[in-house]
């Protein structure tokens, strides 16, 4: 029983770094500030929220599982709002987006 | 597992410190910085079990506010040029 | 009612922080708590109606599963755009009509389009939604509308 709980928390916890990961090269290697948006706002979110997530199997069912997943819930709050607020104060700020083909700037 | 997930964790951070080092706007900077908090979040978490010592999750809870609140703070300040 | 309703979940809030039960910490809890509710209770809830709170809190839940299954369908869709060689993006810039009422609804909805395939919220005011798509054939699937039909059904007929 408890094999079977490690090995789902393991597969979890590799997934969830693996979303990590796709997150920062994609942070690295897209080509404007919006598409940059994307993996850091969506990636990042449930690669989170997977890790916590098997953490919270590996723990089972206690104060501190709840603590988790009182920190999986603000994450998934908290981080799109963040990305949120980063695209409306560039698009205010007039930041042209990327354009296929044509460069920067429409 | 949890080692080797921190370590995995720490090699993203640092390739997304390229993205904030590299700009090239002030916003691609915050940007990074928001993603690298939001991933030493899960590197508390998991520092926590590594050590097996369960108040790391506080910390971690409370870094997430933090990284959270100093994100929108800077925005507005860059925004208005001030707090008010 | 605010003012109590508010104690109470700080309450229940600092017992699922703490975890410990001696007298001087629940107390000092019970204190504090109160303290702070006279201080900020109409920050927390307001004015709200609380019954109708709880009953969109309900729909809410219902809504959730299908929203992870969107969450689990824009990370595939992201894993394959970004570790592409070649980058299949195209990104572009629209609008779209809001027709929600409540403040409650709309942040829900611009979370949930951020959380959703290819797709993020730039702008949001009280006439349109301007979104941000990595790809014109994702734009065009969020043009549908289902989003937003499913957060209206949150919102209810009833009365803000």
């Amino acid at each position: 029983m408890d094999i079977i709980r490690t090995i789902i928390s393991g597969i979890l916890i590799a997934t969830g770094c693996f979303l990590i990961v796709v997150a920062a090269i994609g942070v690295v290697r897209f080509p404007d500030f919006y598409t940059r948006m994307h993996p850091a706002g969506k990636g990042d979110t449930l690669g989170q929220g997977l890790v916590l997530t098997g953490l919270m199997v590996y723990e089972g069912f206690d104060l501190i599982s709840v603590k988790l997943l009182i920190i999986i819930i603000f994450i998934f709050i908290a981080n799109p709002t963040a990305t949120h607020a980063l695209a409306k104060a560039a698009y205010v700020a007039g930041v042209k987006p990327w354009v296929k083909d044509k460069g920067e700037g429409k | 597992m949890f080692n080797i997930a921190a370590t995995v964790i720490v090699l993203a951070a640092a390739l997304v410190i390229y993205r904030a080092i590299k700009g090239p706007r002030i916003y691609d900077r915050v940007l990074a910085v928001n993603v690298i908090g939001t991933k030493t979040v899960v590197l508390l978490a998991l520092i926590g079990y590594i050590y097996e010592r369960p108040h790391f999750l506080d910390i971690a809870l409370v870094y997430a506010i933090i990284n959270f609140i100093a994100t929108i703070a800077f925005l507005k300040y860059r925004q208005t040029g001030g707090l008010d | 009612m605010s003012f109590i309703l508010t104690a109470v979940i700080m309450f229940l809030f600092w017992i699922l922080l703490s975890g410990e039960f001696g007298f001087i910490l629940i107390a000092s809890a019970i204190i504090s708590c109160l303290f702070v509710s006279y201080l900020s209770h109409d920050l927390l809830i307001g004015k709200a109606n609380v019954r109708l709170g709880l009953i969109r809190i309900f729909r809410f839940i219902k809504y959730l599963p299908w929203l992870m299954w969107q969450i689990v369908l824009s990370n595939i869709d992201l894993v394959k755009r970004t570790l592409h060689p070649k980058m299949p993006i195209s990104p572009t810039i629209f609008s779209f009509k809001n027709e929600l009422r409540t403040e409650m609804g709309m942040v829900a909805l611009a979370n949930s389009i951020t959380l959703t395939p290819g797709t993020i919220t730039v702008d949001v005011n009280e006439d349109e939604f301007i979104i941000h798509a990595v790809a014109l054939e994702l734009a065009e699937g969020l043009m549908e509308g289902e989003m937003q039909r499913r957060i209206k059904a949150i919102e209810g007929e009833e009365d803000v």
